[in-house]
């Protein structure tokens, strides 16, 4: 019975998915457990296997191995009938840049079913609500790239979904088509719409989601809320870019003892960044710097990045990592 | 707008997001579009490419224009001895030819359709699986009977009078479509194991322009060396053209019909569930 019970709150169900691309694996062993009507986040960089993980669930990639259930309905048995219950964003805007506004919308709605007349008025709504009423006869190749997201959204929600795959809805975006985009995801999740989204901006999954999986290589290398997630980094950082480089090795003892924590030296060699949550201690540590004569050219305070996430939890940044890092981390696990 | 003092700003951003409330308020889920209605809004889709893009159409009415003039008035004389009696036989071949050509156009467009981001929402629908692909199919079958249609009137301000009047012409016409149709899959297929449009274009006119030279859409296979007639005389494509030019005189060759839409079904019996196939799991 409890069983039962976690299996109808659960919208998506995952267990050991993993997808091979000839020689190597996109995803190796995912498992997930999405709750219905949460926003849940997918964390990773470009090439962790968001996309791949995305595309086999919404069945258009069979897996090799592992199984999921979207819904209740397994995804390889029951392909179709997943099929009727989600919508899928993509990474690039899955709209036809060849007709309009209106004519994609109109497209959607005819294929899942809509009379035309229903079909044509559904589409005259969304693009009133998306803000596309001017651009609605204009063709999308000829729109902007905020425009296309709110088109791609319009069009995933012409029958409102129960599940909806966002996959870097708003990768590319100026902050102000970003907000827009947050503002409809988050009336989505008002409207009981469950959906699992896929980012590189930890931001961006800390201000819609309710869990987030962080993924690299292929594997959840953790999971937790936003909260746990930034909390297990350290849940801020002060970053701070002297004027002289010569002056790293003095600055790092001033700001390990003003702030009584690890200084982490950037690849910049006059940059340092240490985990600091507390704006005014930070300002105090800067203020150590300056008596002891030292000179700052620019200092920030904020939110862990995805890099710092990436490194607390992996000990390698998110990106570009070279053989020889990769090499030296499989020795230092080997080593542990 | 920048005109405006905040508040009006303000309140309109309240608008926006109060319709984006109410577009969201769950539009409940219709009954699923039948294969039928799939299919044929995705020939709608097609249609409306044409639409924006009328200069699509160009190259099916301007080359199969520029064939019916170039044979008739360079090669007729010299081939049947007089322009007008070899209208007669080159007109239905020139259709032939022409419409196939087209077909290659087919697989060029689902091979670029692939590039785009659109495919997978298609993929991601609860739709009849191969919907998508019938459905281009069918708006190409609508570029086919223009070139057709294009190629007949040009004929008949030319002198072309066939004795099979309307019903006889339309019959042929709608006979070369459905080979047509049919032929598209073998393209389709190709368009969906090649990587780029380019390649795409390459192979499949190679295969089709022999195929098509090597048939007796231009000459009689009686004056040809044997072992070619022999291959000419089973060539699918003279038969196209040996039914096409019976239906269009009057005299409705039942044989070669059935074979022609023999093949036709065989094609489609091989290649469509090959190219859906295909569709479903490239990329």
């Amino acid at each position: 019975m409890i069983s039962l019970n976690s299996h109808s709150t659960l919208a998506i169900e995952a267990s050991g998915l993993a997808k091979a691309f000839g020689e190597t694996k996109a995803v190796d062993g995912v498992d997930l457990a999405v709750r219905s009507g949460s926003v849940y986040g997918v964390l990773g960089p470009n090439g962790a296997g968001k996309t791949t993980t995305i595309r086999m669930l919404a069945t258009l990639l069979r897996p090799d191995a592992g199984s999921a259930r979207v819904l209740g309905h397994d995804i390889v048995e029951e392909a179709d009938a997943v099929r009727g219950v989600v919508s899928l964003t993509g990474q690039l805007a899955s709209v036809d840049e060849d007709l309009t506004g209106r004519e994609n919308l109109i497209l959607i709605g005819r294929l899942l079913g809509l009379k035309w007349a229903d079909a044509k008025t559904r589409a005259a709504e969304l693009l009133e609500a998306f803000g596309l009423a001017d651009a609605a006869g204009r063709l999308v190749k000829n729109y902007s790239g905020g425009m296309r997201r709110r088109l791609d959204l319009a069009a995933s929600i012409v029958v409102t979904p129960q599940l909806m795959f966002l996959d870097e809805p708003t990768t590319g975006l100026d902050p102000r088509s970003r907000n827009q985009v947050w503002d409809i995801i988050r009336a989505l999740t008002a409207e009981g719409t469950t959906i699992l989204l896929c980012t590189q901006y930890l931001d961006e999954a800390d201000q819609l989601a309710e869990g987030i999986a962080v993924i690299d290589h292929g594997k959840v290398i953790a999971e937790g809320t936003p909260a746990q997630l930034k909390a297990s980094v350290g849940s801020g950082a002060l970053r701070v870019r002297l004027l002289d480089p010569e002056d790293r090795p003095e600055a790092e003892g001033v700001l390990a003892r003003a702030l009584a924590a690890e200084v982490h030296l950037e690849p910049d060699p006059s940059a340092l960044s240490v985990s600091c949550a507390d704006a005014d201690r930070a300002a105090e540590a800067i203020g150590e710097l300056s008596r002891a004569g030292i000179a700052v050219a620019n200092f920030s305070v904020g939110q862990p990045t995805l890099d710092e996430v990436f490194l607390a939890l992996t000990g390698h940044p998110a990106e570009e990592e070279t053989i020889e890092e990769a090499t030296a981390n499989i020795e230092e696990e080997q080593a542990a | 707008m920048s005109a405006q003092p905040t508040t009006p700003i303000r309140s309109d951003r309240a608008a926006e997001k109060a319709a984006l409330r109410k577009a969201l308020s769950s539009t409940p889920r219709p009954p699923r579009a039948s294969a039928v209605s799939a299919a044929l809004t995705f020939g709608w889709r097609g249609m409306l490419k044409v639409k924006h893009v009328p200069e699509q159409l160009l190259d099916v009415t301007i080359t199969p224009v520029m064939f019916v003039l170039m044979f008739t008035y360079l090669f007729g004389g010299a081939i049947e001895g007089s322009t007008g009696d070899y209208l007669d036989y080159i007109l239905p071949g020139v259709l032939v030819m022409s419409v196939l050509f087209t077909t290659v156009y087919s697989g060029i467009a689902l091979n670029t359709d692939l590039t785009k981001g659109v495919v997978d929402r298609f993929r991601s629908l609860p739709i009849w699986r191969p919907a998508p692909l019938v459905g281009a199919l069918l708006g190409d079958s609508v570029r086919y009977i223009v070139a057709g249609t294009v190629i007949i009137a040009l004929g008949l301000a030319l002198g072309f009078r066939p004795d099979g009047g309307v019903v006889g012409v339309v019959a042929a016409l709608a006979l070369v479509v459905v080979f047509a149709f049919a032929l598209s899959w073998v393209f389709t297929t190709l368009g969906l194991l090649l990587r780029s449009p380019n390649a795409v274009m390459n192979a499949g006119f190679m295969g089709i322009f022999p195929l098509t030279f090597l048939s007796n859409v231009f000459v009689k296979p009686e004056t040809l060396p044997s072992a070619l007639e022999a291959f000419v005389d089973v060539n699918p494509i003279s038969i196209l053209a040996t039914a096409s030019r019976g239906l269009m005189a009057g005299d409705a060759p039942a044989g070669d019909i059935l074979v022609v839409l023999a093949v036709a079904a065989g094609l489609t019996a091989v290649f469509a569930p090959l190219t859906t196939r295909l569709y479903r799991t490239r990329g």
